[in-house]
């Protein structure tokens, strides 16, 4: 007991200047000549296996007694996630991908122990053919900017010391021994950063309220409950950079005048709850949290609280009300949250992207933060690049990027050979853009133009056989299960717009049904109490938009185009291309298809329930969908 | 005692207290002077002869609550030209406001949600003379039978004035309900069978049953739902 107590006070970091003689120390211990295997434990990286990389790495270096010599480090995600399991070897960056357990004792022998490069573990560059070996050239990440998220392939986010030792809490340092709370909040300000959790809210806006509110207590919260379909960037943030996220609210705290905080993280992302915890733990232990922060007398606590799993909890009147121990319903917000927030008392807060930049402006200065991006929208955004794209993972760039670099350049195209059809921004608040529109810039004001949203950062590309009636009713879908139910317009109305998608998409629609999800439409966003019901149209109202004729080809030919909804499709063989391969015939689970060796086949429509399995399999493009 | 003049003419007295902070603000181009802390709806409501906001989930005895969203307004809080809307049950008084109650957009609006009420409770007399009033014939999608537009005023008034939270609201989206707690069949002895929530019900989908208890709307999910919902369950190995 004693010894722990000694062990705690001795890693206390007591001013400004034992923080840096901290960070020498570390930086001096550590030999940057030494072999260091990063293995990216991120989500998608995970789910492709790299919990069973680390093993074999971790395995083989004990096995080999190569303890000393090898530095082995599970990162967070390093975003290239279409090609994990991912492994880097530093110094000299090599890049392996799609790495399994079954080649770690190769990695060790060749690369590790005599600088071999083993090919088959490289990365093609589809465009060239080029095998690429070390990771700053692989295309993906050379055309991004990563300020935010680059750290996240070379720290541990269990370690703490690896955050220090990248400069972290320098920021925190500087604020607390040189700056006063307005001076802060001045140079946000100044930076130009807006709110990344989706509204696009001035940062230093909604700081000066928190500030100017007078109250004994106020409190700074970090909303983590990323909810939209198919984004993950605030995730494999706090993932894998906890501490950055950490400083910020810290730094935020101190510039409002906020002793505790709190983050709303999902349950369902136990990684980050698990990496969260820690990290605030290890913040303690440093005195870089608590009581005393660096000497400097500012206390601040923070606590992690467990999202229930309701997709409104995202929005900051929803998740203060969960916070408080309410049913996670919105309230009007004509009194601020900056002002009224939390427990009625003045609440300042912000979305992990936006924590995560705050002490990056702090330390390279809002005139270098504001020159990265467009007019309206500064500094970087991350984006979870998923869908029909040949390179899925989380890509941070320049605001003010188009989408086709983002799209083609980045994310390598549509697998297949397939056209691009559009691309979904904003999750189930944002809408769909079309090819025309392309080369529009990324930034908050010109995607809301296009009548969807920068959100939180999702972005889903979709190509040719994508119907996008279909797509509207599956975010109306989604919206419709996650509506809290409390406000006539959204309880009645997206029930009211998916009864009428799911219609048209099984051929019964009308051709009046179009006004009708018009007025729908406009009723969801004058009527609506939280921005979930107020911008629920807008899946509904982009497709619409841009996507007209398909709407009318599903209502007034009954058909889609895109051969998507099942009711509306029709599975035929053509006897001329069909060499009989018995493929089909296996592959369908009804018993549709019969036929005999080398004859040509034939399929039942009756039995037929066009779940598209033969069409999937037949080699000859024999099976004719219509 | 302050005063309001309606069209800078007309002088009512309005009983509020003495040295209570007064706002000057502008409800449908005539001017008022309130005094402060309330919202724009109780300033209306208190006025005869201004304003025109339906509402349907607001009771003086409790709390305002914004769901019905039927007493949206449009106001500009510097009054200059640029309106936003707003639920006047919630939104508080401010010096310099304008509230318009009843524009083209607000009418456009208020019908569009009487038509959804109106479809999800074709059978109440209160939706159906707002309906009335509001122009709107025939709602456009499939009717359903239900009583309870889910206002909350039960729940709230079981809560806040008899201190009791007897009943709650449950679920959410279109599957939302007013039920005993844990969802039981039966009220529990939290039930003082007071009556306060059939009083304040403003479709009167709660009725008091003959053990003098209330009876409480049951929303009735459709058969074929509940259908596709057990073939879901049953096909999920757990």
């Amino acid at each position: 007991m004693v010894e722990q107590v000694r062990r705690l006070l001795e890693k206390r970091v007591e001013s400004a200047a034992g923080l840096e003689s901290l960070r020498q120390s570390i930086v001096d211990k550590r030999d940057t000549s030494r072999t260091c295997i990063s293995v990216c434990g991120g989500t998608g990286c995970r789910a492709s296996g790299a919990e069973a990389v680390v093993e074999a790495f971790l395995d083989e270096i004990e096995r080999r007694e190569l303890q000393v010599q090898v530095e082995m480090k599970e990162t967070g995600c390093h975003g290239f996630c279409e090609r994990g399991p991912l492994v880097v070897i530093r110094p000299k960056q090599i890049f392996y991908q799609r790495v399994k357990p079954e080649d770690i004792p190769e990695i060790i022998a060749e690369t590790v122990l005599k600088g071999n490069i083993i090919e088959r573990l490289l990365y093609v560059d589809p465009a060239t053919k080029e095998k690429i070996i070390y990771e700053p050239d692989v295309p993906f990440y050379k055309r991004q900017t990563r300020t935010i998220f680059g750290a996240n392939g070379t720290i541990d986010p269990k370690n703490i010391e690896d955050y220090i030792a990248s400069g972290g809490y320098s920021a925190l340092s500087r604020v607390l021994t040189g700056m006063k709370p307005q001076q802060i909040i001045d140079e946000i300000k100044k930076s130009g950063l807006r709110g990344r959790g989706g509204g696009g809210f001035p940062t230093g806006k909604k700081w000066q309220s928190c500030l100017d509110a007078k109250a004994d207590i106020k409190y700074v919260i970090c909303n983590a409950d990323e909810g939209d379909p198919g984004a993950y960037q605030d995730r494999s943030l706090l993932e894998g950079n906890p501490h950055s996220v950490l400083e910020g609210m810290i730094i935020g705290a101190y510039a409002i005048g906020s002793r505790r905080g709190y983050i709303y993280v999902r349950n369902e992302y136990p990684l980050a709850v698990r990496h969260a915890r820690i990290a605030i733990e290890q913040a303690m232990d440093y005195g870089l949290l608590g009581e005393n922060i660096l000497g400097s007398g500012f206390d601040f606590n923070v606590t992690i609280n467990k999202g229930g799993g309701a997709f409104v909890c995202g929005e900051s009147s929803a998740l203060m009300a969960s916070l408080e121990g309410k049913i996670g319903e919105p309230r009007a917000k004509y009194v601020h949250m900056s002002e009224k927030g939390l427990w009625n008392s003045p609440s300042l807060l912000n979305n992990v992207k936006t924590w995560a930049n705050v002490p990056l402006i702090i330390n390279k200065g809002a005139d270098w933060y504001s020159r990265i991006g467009t007019a309206g929208s500064k500094g970087t955004m991350i984006f979870s690049l998923v869908g029909n794209i040949n390179n899925t993972g989380l890509v941070e760039v320049p605001m003010g990027i188009t989408l086709r670099e983002m799209i083609f350049d980045i994310g390598g195209g549509i697998p297949n050979g397939k056209k691009f059809k559009a691309v979904q921004t904003g999750g189930p608040s944002g809408g769909c853009i079309p090819e025309k529109f392309l080369d529009t810039p990324v930034d908050f004001d010109e995607l809301t133009k296009l009548g969807s949203m920068m959100g939180s950062g999702g972005m889903i590309v979709m190509d040719e056989n994508t119907c996008m009636v279909d797509v509207a009713r599956y975010f109306v879908e989604f919206l419709k299960g996650e509506s809290c139910g409390k406000c006539t317009p959204c309880r009645e109305g997206i029930n009211r717009m998916s009864e009428i998608l799911t219609n048209i998409t099984q051929g019964k629609g009308k051709p009046e049904d179009l006004d009708t999800l018009e007025d729908l439409a406009g009723v969801l966003s004058t009527g609506a109490l939280c921005a979930l019901g107020q911008t629920a149209a807008n899946p509904v109202m982009s497709t619409l938009r841009y996507f007209r004729d398909e709407y009318i080809a599903h209502i007034e030919q009954k058909k889609c185009p895109a051969g998507v909804c099942r009711e509306l499709i029709k599975y035929s063989i053509d006897p001329e291309k069909c060499v009989g391969c018995l493929r089909c015939l296996r592959g369908c689970p009804t018993g549709a298809i019969s036929g005999e060796k080398r004859e040509p086949h034939t399929l039942n429509q009756g039995l037929c329930i066009r779940c598209g399995a033969c069409y999937d399999v037949c080699k000859f493009d024999a099976v004719i969908r219509q | 005692m302050a005063k309001v003049w309606i069209d800078g003419e007309t002088t009512i007295e309005v009983r509020d207290a003495d040295g209570v902070n007064s706002v000057y603000l502008t409800v449908d181009d005539k001017g008022i002077i309130v005094s402060a802390g309330q919202t724009i709806l109780q300033a209306v409501q208190r006025i005869n002869g201004i304003g025109n906001i339906p509402a349907l989930c607001n009771h003086p005895a409790v709390k305002p609550y914004g769901a019905c969203r039927l007493c949206t307004v449009e106001v500009s809080e510097d009054g200059g030209d640029k309106f936003k809307f707003v639920a006047a049950c919630l939104y508080p008084v401010k010096d310099g406001l304008i509230v318009r109650t009843n524009t083209e957009k607000i009418k456009k609006l208020r019908k569009g949600i009487i038509e959804l009420m109106l479809a999800r409770c074709p059978n109440v007399k209160r939706i159906q003379e707002l309906a009335e009033e509001y122009g709107v014939e025939k709602p456009r999608f499939v009717l359903g039978d239900q009583d309870c537009i889910l206002c909350g005023l039960c729940v709230r008034a079981c809560q806040e004035i008899i201190g009791k939270s007897a009943i709650s609201l449950v679920n959410r989206g279109i599957y939302r309900e007013v039920a005993a707690p844990f969802y039981a069949y039966e009220l529990t002895e939290e039930c003082i069978g007071c009556g306060d929530c059939a009083f304040v019900c403003p479709t009167g989908a709660i009725e008091m049953g003959p053990d003098g208890k209330p009876i409480l709307p049951r929303v009735k999910i459709p058969f074929a739902e509940i259908e596709a919902m057990m073939k879901k369950e049953a096909a999920t190995p757990s």
